[in-house]
């Protein structure tokens, strides 16, 4: 009697979960799959069908998905760049009793909206800004806005607070009795810095990249802001292909293609990283 | 080091001093300096427009946040009674929910709840002359689908780092098995769910992309942002701008200090 009032308590604290984590996660997700074998429907929308040739013109939308499969690995990259030394300095460097309010400081703008903070750099990245100064200063007829360099300067500004704290928080872990070992075996700074510290960060690395690569695949405010049209990503696709042209199964074939990509490539990347960081742990005990 | 880190938080931050600069600005055109004025904070606050974006996306945000607090905060409870199969599959579920980005999230309601309406809504005209249609109540659906992830990994977190024994004292001294919960784990799990309120909240509030495909005829704030960066700014959207951004910085610092005291107090 009493397992059974037990196991109805369960029950009723993880029903309201599983309704929407049904009706509006998995019910929808095999509604996007259906679709993306329909046909348009003369007015726009979907017309029942069994049909793969959405997937096969796939490549109509070849340049979203291009743009997107080379900017985003390429943003990620950059930015991991630029966040390591922030984390590094935040973690090691910096005073341990503002280290925290330090953190959170890089944080914050990436809770607060992306819209203002990407047409903030619309204005300084536009005519009026950056390009004009670079005018005073002798070097003229720079266009930034509206190129892939944009895109890129937007996606570091926009991650770069994403990318931090996990790295962050690898670095703090780590043993600093190690970096003294090092550094008395006889390595230089350099070397410890290589063969200590980068490894053992590595599983904050890829985290944080994983994180962001996740987010510029699918985003749609930064290439739309940032490249004016001219470099769009697959989001930009999607936009149009249900809001504008109203084609919805082809729009639905690019989510899955999307949805299909990142989970791959996920896969992999934690498949690759996974085996790194275990055979690094290994060689270093 | 240090000049790194300083060049860093002044990348970070300059973007966002030129928008709140900007909204004293007396002129009406960007990146123009015309003097000091408030002029642009008083039309944004009697436009009608930002106000009715205002109120719907204030609606939106509480609402998401306080159903996403609540089931959230459940699941998490939830979860830390079963195991095997379902414990898997609501952890599949979670990361799920997390990892689908926003615009295929709102692509996916969209289409759902379009075509759920076309299917019931002959029959529902026919019998009571009612039509269901887009509008807030789906983009908080949506909302809430990502938050209850959220929240249930905070609120997880925290009891997987909480005193077992604090719950057998409990027991050992005749509590009630709610009584144990409203007096021990509740405050307790507080700090996580007040986080994840606020965090949901925030999240609602900003959100572009799920609104901009499922909030049907409403418009929310950053639909109406959006539509008005695309069109050419009007100087309005720095001052409203300058009170959301203040806004959500305040809410994060409210979050953060929640968060940190709760950490003192669980041990």
């Amino acid at each position: 009697m009493k397992e059974r009032r037990s196991r109805a308590l369960t029950a009723a604290l993880l029903a309201p979960a599983a309704m929407f984590f049904v009706f509006l996660l998995l019910v929808p997700l095999v509604v996007v799959l259906v679709f993306s074998f329909g046909v348009r429907g003369p007015a726009g929308g979907y017309q029942a069908g069994f049909t793969f040739d959405n997937y096969l013109n796939l490549a109509a939308r070849g340049k979203a998905f291009y743009n997107t499969l080379t900017l985003a690995p390429l943003a990620t990259l950059l930015t991991a760049l630029f966040a390591f030394p922030m984390a590094y300095f935040l973690a090691l460097k910096a005073n341990p009793k503002y280290r925290v309010a330090l953190l959170v400081l890089v944080m914050a703008p990436f809770w607060t909206s992306q819209l203002l903070r990407y047409y903030a750099w619309i204005m300084l990245l536009g005519n009026k800004g950056i390009p004009s100064w670079l005018a005073w200063i002798g070097i003229h007829d720079v266009r930034i806005i509206n190129t892939p360099v944009a895109v890129l300067i937007g996606a570091v500004y926009g991650f770069l607070p994403l990318m931090v704290p996990p790295i962050y928080v690898s670095l703090e872990k780590l043993d600093k009795r190690l970096l003294e070992a090092s550094a008395d075996l006889g390595a230089t700074p350099v070397r410890t810095f290589f063969q200590v510290t980068l490894p053992l960060a590595l599983p904050g690395v890829a985290m944080g990249s994983m994180l962001v690569f996740i987010l510029l695949m699918g985003d749609y405010i930064l290439p739309q802001f940032l490249g004016g049209g001219k470099v769009f990503f697959i989001g930009n696709a999607l936009v149009d292909l249900f809001l504008q042209s109203r084609n919805w199964p082809f729009g639905a074939a690019v989510s899955v293609a999307l949805v299909a990509i990142m989970f791959v490539t996920i896969y992999f990347y934690m498949r690759f990283v996974l085996s790194k960081t275990d055979t690094r742990r290994a060689a270093l005990v | 080091m240090r000049i790194y880190a300083i060049l860093i938080y002044i990348f970070l931050y300059a973007p966002i001093a030129l928008i709140v600069g900007f909204s004293f600005n007396a002129g009406k055109y960007a990146m123009d300096w015309q003097g000091f004025s408030v002029e642009w904070y008083a039309k944004a606050f009697s436009n009608p427009l930002i106000m009715e974006a205002l109120r719907t996306s204030v609606f939106i945000a509480f609402s998401t946040a306080l159903l996403s607090a609540i089931i959230g905060t459940l699941t998490a409870l939830g979860l830390e009674r079963v195991s095997g199969w379902l414990r898997t599959a609501f952890d599949a579920l979670i990361y799920v929910a997390i990892m689908v980005p926003g615009i295929v999230i709102g692509i996916s309601t969209l289409i759902a709840f379009v075509s759920f309406f076309d299917l019931v809504n002959p029959w529902l005209t026919s019998a009571w002359s009612i039509k269901l249609e887009m509008g807030a109540w789906a983009v908080i659906a949506a909302h809430v689908l990502f938050n209850i992830a959220v929240v249930a990994l905070l609120v997880r977190a925290r009891l997987q780092g909480m005193d077992r024994s604090l719950v057998e004292a409990s027991e050992d001294l005749y509590a009630t098995p709610l009584g144990t919960f409203r007096q021990v784990v509740l405050p307790l799990l507080a700090p996580a769910i007040l986080a994840g309120f606020l965090l949901a909240f925030t999240f609602s509030f900003e959100d572009f992309i799920i609104a901009y495909f499922v909030a049907g005829p409403n418009t929310t704030l950053p639909i109406y942002v959006f539509s008005s960066i695309r069109r050419g700014v009007t100087p309005e959207i720095n001052a409203v701008g300058t009170v959301v951004l203040m806004t959500s910085f305040a809410l994060l610092i409210v979050a953060q200090l929640i968060l940190q005291r709760g950490q003192k107090t669980a041990r």
